[in-house]
């Protein structure tokens, strides 16, 4: 076994304590030792955006960086988004209603992505809508349904006065 | 696709830094991760050892000294792309810094990632090119800096030993009104770039060109500049014919073939890519100046 450390972080708002190899990447700690599975893996080299997360509110691609380096830090996975076990964040049902996604795979990367885009931007035009996502790769809908609903999802937020 | 074993180093100074550069064996430095995880994860580089720079403290600031923009080299992408200062006075880096990447690339990138992995179409190393930035770099020998003209010694391949790490960039700033651009061209937005231009220029109060720097990113080992263009336009009236016949000469800047594009289509995209660039800086100055 190589070099191990201990390591303490706050996951959806839950303090978790932990040995994890060094080497290990922060999206095969979230998923093989905390059992998030909700992040997915599609490249593991920081094209396909399936594994993002929010890093101290920052969105980032958890497959590039190492577990070690979230010590002390603050994450946001796909499941952390919706408010309770029974209900879905307004971005997650504006998903569902204007079918954003078909196979799911690139969803969770999708929605953590647009939460802290629309932190930033909860007025986004479809143009930006679009450059926002650019780092994700979906390859069932064809984005279209994406931009919809996330658009709707900004408009629900701004009508709901709540942030993403 | 997991990075291979090493051992992991998390110091909080430069001087801890140093010390460890100058201690281990097969060291790397990891900044933002950008580069380093996704060539780590193929097996591309093996360390024994990783030097994690992202718990070192004071390499993280944007200040405005003496006429000129200083950034500590673990300074992400993301804040540069923010800052107020930044986009005030050096906005054609806040143009560039739109195409680096994406949102999540850039919220962990860093400056002084992007200009030590030197890769030829990277937007901040065409950026410090085109300005004649300064690098700082510290060693156990102390601190030294280093004209970015003489930064990249061959392909990916910058001018620091392996016991130094960069530690700040300076960016002088242009004074009074100028035109700026930043163009490129890829397949897809936030692909690496296959052709840029980066293009800066002032006049004089006769409506002439007084100075002027172009560079064009993704052509060879590292972005240049594109001196020949640049003599041929400082002293003249800035017109689409000028910009027309002189971008000519970027044609025989020297160009790699590779999957993403052969040599001489580059050589076309930096004909086309300096005139626009050019056309688009003289716009904004123009605007900048009231005139139309």
């Amino acid at each position: 076994m190589g070099e191990k450390r201990k390591i303490s972080l706050t996951v959806n708002g839950k303090r978790y304590e932990d040995e994890v190899e060094v080497r290990v990447t922060l999206a095969d700690f979230i998923r093989g030792q905390l059992g998030l599975t909700g992040t997915h893996l599609g490249c593991e080299h920081g094209v396909c955006g399936a594994c993002t997360i929010l890093f101290d509110g920052r969105s980032a691609r958890s497959c590039l960086m190492l577990a070690v380096q979230a010590d002390g830090h603050e994450l946001l996975t796909v499941e952390g988004i919706a408010p309770s076990p029974d209900e879905l964040h307004p971005l997650q049902q504006a998903f569902h209603e204007h079918h954003g996604l078909q196979c799911g795979f690139c969803t969770p990367g999708i929605l953590t992505t647009l939460i802290e885009f629309l932190r930033d931007n909860p007025d986004p035009t479809e143009r930006e809508v679009r450059i926002a996502i650019s780092g994700n790769l979906c390859r069932c809908t064809g984005y279209q349904n994406i931009v919809t609903a996330t658009l709707a999802a900004a408009k629900k937020l701004q009508e709901l006065g709540t942030r993403a | 696709m997991k990075p291979p074993p090493f051992s992991y180093h998390d110091p909080r100074s430069v001087t801890e830094v140093v010390e460890l550069l100058g201690r281990l064996e097969n060291a790397k430095l990891l900044a933002g991760g950008q580069s380093l995880m996704p060539m780590l994860n193929m097996r591309f580089v093996l360390p024994d050892h990783i030097i994690d720079l992202n718990r070192v403290e004071g390499l993280s600031y944007i200040r405005e000294n003496d006429g000129a923009l200083e950034i500590g080299a673990m300074t992400r992408q993301r804040d540069l792309e923010y800052s107020d200062v930044v986009r005030a006075r050096w906005p054609i880096m806040h143009e560039a810094l739109l195409q680096v990447g994406h949102r999540q690339t850039r919220n962990r990138g860093t400056i002084g990632g992007s200009l030590c992995h030197l890769d030829p179409a990277a937007e901040l190393v065409s950026l410090a090119a085109g300005y004649d930035a300064t690098v700082t770099v510290v060693g156990a020998n102390g601190q030294r800096e280093i004209a970015f003209g003489e930064f990249p010694v061959a392909y990916m391949t910058p001018a620091i030993e392996a016991n130094e790490l960069v530690t700040a960039v300076r960016f002088p700033q242009w004074k009074g009104r100028y035109g700026y651009a930043f163009i490129e061209f890829s397949r897809r937005h936030g692909d690496f770039a296959i052709t840029s231009a980066a293009a800066l220029i002032a006049t004089n109060g006769g409506g002439k060109i007084a100075r002027a720097s172009v560079t064009i990113g993704g052509m060879g080992t590292a972005p240049v500049r594109a001196r020949e263009l640049e003599q041929a336009i400082v002293g003249q009236i800035p017109t689409k014919e000028l910009f027309g016949d002189a971008c000519e000469s970027c044609r025989k800047i020297e160009a790699i073939d590779d999957v993403h594009a052969p040599a001489n289509y580059r050589q076309h995209l930096a004909a086309v890519l300096s005139r626009r660039a050019l056309e688009k800086a003289h716009a904004r100055l123009a605007e900048a100046s009231g005139q139309h």
